[in-house]
């Protein structure tokens, strides 16, 4: 009561001013309790602050990966459409149109700890175990190339870790770099000898069209040659030691698909035989519209068409669901489709 | 100059469209002479003779249909998905300076969420003598203010860095709004639990799957900072936060938390996904500026513009747009219809206020000739609307943000309006 008089007395010496006045606090609002405040405050600060304790490692964080986030940001990070890249770039941050992903961009890794726990994945947020959390991170930083596949991550090393563009960032210095902006008496006659009109909007059109329905998507076009090629299998006499490479670069491969004995299809199809195969043909697998496609042109899986496709999945065949960027090295390519020989063709 | 505008532009249609609605008789406007009596006024029409519709027709009232068009929209290729996505402002259709709620744009980071008052919660905890749960109720108990302020997202003409791309003003400057908010001063509920002397910062954070975390100054906290839950006077809509919203003046609207329920005093900034991979802005060289809070100034013609042609052909035309500072208020706006040479001082239709929009007016005498028209805001700090070309020297093209150059619109013979890029 007698504070409920303090301020009725503030509010009345101040009622000429704008802004209301009071001398103290009013007693609203009630003390939160631990539990609720351990409910709600997960932020993680770059020093580490907030972090629980727990540990993942890479390949833990493989399978939470392809599980939860590669629908949208692809089984190698790499993005879907239009959904957020998480990994590669790196370097390109001066160029034209600069790649920021976790490993080329983000300065701090608690921001990725933190935004995967408290907001991911997309449409069920918060459901993760820190365990989880820690493994899918470690597989992001892995996906960036910034730790190797043994990698564990923990609360302990957490700092250890060095991002790529942690100095790539300065508070905002525009009041110094942009100084000359502030000119108070700009020019108002005569400012320029010749104006021309250096770019259109029009002739990009890319404005969307006012009360129309949406476009129609078109259909992705097959890009790939479809020639069909009989090159002679010579699946005797495959390199033990190719077979074995291979097997490791297949695990690349393997969020998506199984090979080998009672292998069944996943997000890709099961692969026993497929070298040599006609391509968009395993039984009971359903295949994107650009692989049907393919298949009716009689594409063929040799060597030569196999190892095009795994460079740059998506540059080989435009619309392929096959949600992978392409192995880099032409050993590495030659050593899976050996070690996939090596389950028939 | 080539005139020939592609037929698939909106600004063509709208012109078309809006050229025949207004009818061939509008052509000679002003003095000249009926060819013949006018039908709607010498005829008895329907509307004069029958009756209209009597009251709780529409218990919350719509815009009446031959406003249909002004709506929202969005640019579908910018997001992946309409979740985590925005859209514009129609802004070449409004006039004055308060924006209705109901075409102010959206930006939701995971979709607009429905939380009511009676489950809304507050917490402020941290670097406090007291951490403490508000409950909606409890908001409404302090002490409140009233303010005007714009909300421009960071990203508004983020599209147009590399060139002219987006034909109208809605897509080239609509992710802003203007709005009178009722609310408490953050400072307020700070002061209620008690800000220990070692917090500088506050992280703030909405209830949304998204939560949208961004760390803000303790200064700016306690300055002018709002907890608002009203906005135009009525309750905020979903899609802007409702129950609360957190409004601060002046800088980028992605700091604007809506569904806010915490707020946390922290010695250091918590560098959130919001704040480190989104919302810094790239230099040419690679390196990237954070914490640009702040807006600058910047103003854009709505009318006539590429959504917003000119229709009545030659004589009196209303130049009409709006300007805004995020560092103080609007002092003037200059207005040039050739391109940047000559500039000529508008008219503010009222005095520019603190960290709002201003609506500004050049009641021209078109000659029916092409005009290059631009704005340029000044603001109270002494801060003068830059070129795109000054902004480029000094950031590259890569910046996304902050883009608030002078825009360019090319008016033809015919009336109608391109986004343009000129030297």
């Amino acid at each position: 009561m007698s504070k409920y008089r303090k301020l009725l007395a503030a509010s009345a010496l101040g009622a000429s001013l704008a802004v209301p006045a009071y001398a103290e606090k009013l007693g609203l609002g009630r003390p939160a309790l631990p539990e609720e405040i351990a409910a709600w405050d997960l932020d993680v600060a770059p020093d580490g602050t907030g972090l629980p304790e727990g540990s993942g490692d890479v390949f833990a964080g493989e399978e939470v990966f392809a599980e939860y986030c590669a629908i949208c940001h692809g089984d190698f990070a790499e993005g879907v459409d239009n959904w957020p890249k998480l990994a590669g770039g790196d370097g390109t941050l001066a160029d034209k149109d600069p790649l920021k992903t976790v490993g080329s961009y983000w300065p701090y890794l608690s921001t990725v700890w933190d935004y995967v726990n408290r907001s991911m994945p997309f449409g069920n947020a918060q459901s993760l175990e820190p365990d989880e959390v820690y493994a899918m991170v470690a597989y992001i930083l892995y996906s960036n190339d910034i730790v190797d596949d043994e990698f564990t991550l923990s609360h302990k090393n957490f700092l250890d870790v060095e991002m790529p563009n942690a100095e790539g960032f300065i508070v905002d210095d525009r009041e110094a770099t942009e100084a000359h902006f502030w000119t108070e008496e700009p020019c108002m006659t005569d400012c320029k000898e010749s104006v021309e009109i250096t770019m259109r909007a029009a002739v990009l059109d890319v404005t969307p069209d006012e009360g129309k329905a949406e476009d129609v998507e078109p259909q992705p076009a097959v890009q790939a040659a479809v020639e069909v090629e009989e090159v002679a299998e010579d699946t005797a006499a495959l390199d033990p030691e190719m077979i074995e490479s291979g097997k490791k670069v297949f695990k690349k491969c393997k969020a998506c698909h199984q090979v080998g004995e009672g292998a069944k299809h996943r997000t890709g199809p099961a692969l026993n035989g497929i070298i040599g195969a006609n391509a968009g043909a395993v039984d009971g697998f359903k295949y994107s519209k650009a692989m049907k496609a393919a298949s009716d042109g009689g594409l063929v899986w040799t060597d030569a068409e196999m190892a095009a496709f795994l460079a740059k999945p998506k540059a080989y065949m435009k619309g392929t669901r096959m949600s992978f960027a392409g192995l880099k090295k032409s050993e590495d390519i030659a050593a899976v489709i050996v070690y996939l020989k090596s389950f028939g063709s | 100059m080539n005139d020939n505008s592609k037929g698939k532009a909106p600004s063509r249609r709208q012109f078309l469209s809006g050229a025949a609605a207004i009818g061939v008789g509008a052509v000679g406007a002003g003095t000249a002479r009926a060819a013949g009596p006018d039908p709607l006024i010498t005829q008895v029409q329907e509307w004069a003779q029958a009756t209209g519709e009597g009251v709780d027709a529409t218990p919350y009232g719509l815009p009446i249909e031959f406003e249909k068009d002004v709506v929202r929209r969005n640019v579908e290729w910018l997001t992946a998905d309409t979740i985590s996505s925005i859209n514009f402002t129609p802004i070449h259709a409004l006039d004055g300076t308060i924006t209705p709620q109901g075409c102010a744009f959206e930006r939701h980071h995971s979709g607009a969420i429905e939380l009511s008052k009676s489950d809304y919660r507050l917490m402020i905890n941290g670097l406090v003598d007291t951490p403490l749960v508000f409950t909606y109720e409890d908001l409404e108990r302090f002490p409140r203010e009233n303010r005007i302020y714009f909300c421009e997202c960071a990203a508004n003409t983020g599209m147009e860095w590399a060139g002219a791309q987006l034909n109208g003003a809605q897509f080239t400057h609509g992710m802003i709004h203007n709005m009178e908010y009722s609310g408490v001063p953050l400072r307020t509920l700070l002061e209620e639990a008690g800000v220990k002397p070692e917090g500088k910062w506050v992280y703030v954070e909405g209830a949304d799957a998204s939560s949208n975390g961004r760390s803000i100054p303790l200064e700016k906290a306690m300055d002018d900072v709002l907890v608002a839950f009203k906005a135009n006077g009525e309750a905020l809509r979903k899609e802007h936060g409702y129950p609360v919203r957190l409004v601060v003046p002046g800088w980028e609207g992605n700091m604007w938390v809506k569904w806010l329920r915490r707020v946390e005093i922290t010695e250091m900034a918590i560098e959130s996904r919001e704040e480190t991979s989104k919302y810094t802005d790239t230099l040419e060289d690679g390196t990237s500026r954070k914490w640009t809070w702040v807006m600058d100034a910047k103003s854009v013609v709505t009318s006539p513009s590429p959504q917003a042609p000119i229709t009545h052909g030659p004589g009196p035309l209303v130049i009409t747009g709006l300007a805004w500072s995020g560092r103080g208020a609007i002092t003037g706006v200059d207005v040039s219809v050739d391109g940047g040479k000559n500039w000529l001082p508008a008219r503010l239709a009222a005095p520019g206020t603190d960290k709002a929009l201003t609506r500004f007016y050049l009641d021209h005498n078109w000659d029916g000739s092409e005009m290059l028209l631009q704005a340029r805001a000044k603001d109270s700090s002494g801060y003068v609307q830059p070129s795109k070309a000054q902004l480029r020297e000094v950031r590259g093209e890569n910046s996304i943000y902050h883009n608030n150059c002078i825009q360019t619109w090319w008016i033809k013979e015919n009336g109608e309006a391109e986004n343009v890029e000129v030297s």
